[in-house]
């Protein structure tokens, strides 16, 4: 499983740093997303699928790829 | 209480449920036409549609509608974000977003917590049967925006009730209050300029010295105090209420504390005290929800029906302060999401903890139905909230 942000359409609500931390942040320059974990555990996948849900600007989105079981 | 019959159906609540004609419509027609407003033309309660309108900012427009089409359309009011368009919005929201991020945010605690515990002591002392709007919800959400900006406590009275007067849509002296709440924040921002301090407001002015206008500082300061007096008291408030109508829920919250987040975002869905989102404008031919929403037309999306409407035969939407929090849209959705959001999540916890541990046995001092609602704002909100314990 691979994650992508866009950080252009990214309004900085910080919720997916809100929801999971340990994959997203939030800048402290400009308020927008920080990827910490572009390739999360394959554990997080249903976590990481609803703070994806959640970003209210649609700006994360998930690569799944046939082999990573993600 | 029975509803007014001037009062809308998207608007029409049994204390806190919705009617059941808002879960026909909701089944039926997920948007639509709308008479007798001078506002909507369009209204949408279905789910999906809801969220299709809030999260389209390329063909709908939060500006204020065009009176006259031969003008080019008006311009927001500074600094009040919610009018913005792209990307005009995304410039100004970039200014403020990172002094509104969980983390600063964080800094706050402690004031709050005092804020907190004064009030409580407050509505302790107001003696049994106490009025928690009063004691508690008008003042805490007031007292954080106060401090939020640093403005001085003894101010609140004063801007509370010009920004009930600028609320009030029929009120005479509604110009009048705009004016002079208007100044009032014209007369703050020139004295966080000469003389900053350690708030929120002096942090923006410090970090953006001329790049944000005094114009826009005064509208930023107006939003923050109406999401605080209009928005985050009032869903204290009837938060308060909806754990109070569920003994269940109310009991496990105040037995397992660690529910608390989860029970926050439950009530902001289940209260959705933001019933209606700002009017959308189509900017162009939209054809949705079964409907053509023609370009110029407006939209009221219903975040109350998206929430809680259900489709005749379905069971009812209920209070779960254990439901695994879903994507609801009660801080909106888009690039509108509410910029308060950290804020306001976070006193709402320490509110409704505070509340708990010190009145463990709190329970309403009259039956819901004598309960007295405010109906016709944006907002849902009630008069007065008598309770005892
Ligand atoms: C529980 C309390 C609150 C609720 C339920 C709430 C709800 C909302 C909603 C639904 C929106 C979007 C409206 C739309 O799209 O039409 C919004 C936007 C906004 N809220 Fe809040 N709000 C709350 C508290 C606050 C507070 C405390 C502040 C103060 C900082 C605030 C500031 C704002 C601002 C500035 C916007 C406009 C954001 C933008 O356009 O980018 N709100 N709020
Ligand atoms: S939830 Fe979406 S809009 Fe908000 S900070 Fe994360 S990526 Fe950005």
């Amino acid at each position: 499983m691979e994650l992508r942000v866009d950080r252009d359409r990214c309004a900085g609500t910080g919720q997916c740093a809100l929801f999971l931390p340990a994959v997203f942040d939030q800048s402290e320059d400009d308020g927008k997303v920080l990827l910490l974990e572009p390739r999360p555990a394959a554990e997080q996948a249903a976590s990481v699928r609803a703070a994806a849900r959640r970003c209210p600007t649609g700006a994360i989105t998930l690569l799944v790829t046939e082999t990573s079981h993600g | 209480m029975s509803n007014p019959p001037d009062v809308p159906v998207y608007k029409r609540r049994d204390i806190l449920e919705p009617v059941a004609e808002l879960g026909q419509l909701a089944a039926r027609t997920p948007v639509y036409r709308n008479t007798g407003s001078e506002v909507y033309d369009w209204i949408a309660v279905g789910r999906d549609e809801v969220r299709a309108i809030l999260g389209d900012t390329e063909r709908f427009s939060t500006r204020p509608p065009q009176e006259n089409p031969d003008l080019p359309r008006p311009r927001p009011e500074p600094g009040n974000l919610l009018m913005y368009d792209l990307p005009e919005h995304t410039k100004l929201r970039q200014k403020l977003t990172p002094d509104f991020t969980v983390r600063r945010m964080r800094a706050l605690e402690p004031a709050i917590e005092r804020i907190v515990t004064g009030q409580l002591d407050v509505l302790e002392k107001a003696g049994r049967p106490a009025d928690l709007m009063k004691h508690f919800a008008r003042p805490v959400s007031g007292l954080v925006g106060c401090a939020v900006l640093g403005i001085p406590r003894d101010d609140l009275p004063q801007l509370a009730r010009m920004t009930d007067i600028r609320a009030a849509r029929r009120s005479p002296k509604r110009t009048a209050a705009r004016k002079a709440f208007n100044a009032y924040m014209d007369r703050i921002v020139a004295q966080k300029r000469r003389d900053p301090g350690e708030d929120l407001l002096s942090t923006l002015i410090q970090r953006h010295g001329s790049g944000l206008t005094d114009q826009e500082l005064a509208g930023i300061c107006s939003s923050v105090i109406a999401g605080e007096l209009e928005n985050a008291s009032e869903m204290l408030g009837l938060g308060a209420l909806a754990l109070l109508v569920h003994p269940d829920q109310f009991g496990r919250l105040r037995e397992r504390p660690e529910l608390m987040e989860n029970a926050v975002e439950e009530l902001l869905r289940y209260v959705s005290v933001v019933s209606v989102a700002s009017p959308r404008t189509a900017l162009e031919d939209v054809t949705i929800g079964g409907q053509v929403i023609k370009e110029g037309e407006v939209v009221g999306c219903s975040l109350f029906a998206a929430h809680r409407a259900t489709a005749p035969g379905e069971p009812p939407d209920t209070l779960d302060i254990t439901r695994e929090p879903g994507s609801h849209m009660a801080l909106g959705h888009g690039i509108h999401f509410c910029l308060g959001a950290a804020l306001a999540r976070m006193q709402l916890r320490i509110a409704y903890r505070g509340l708990l541990d010190r009145f463990p046995g709190l329970r309403l001092a009259v039956p819901p139905e004598e309960l007295r609602f405010r109906l016709l704002a944006p907002q849902h909100g009630i008069e007065t909230l008598p309770v005892e314990w």
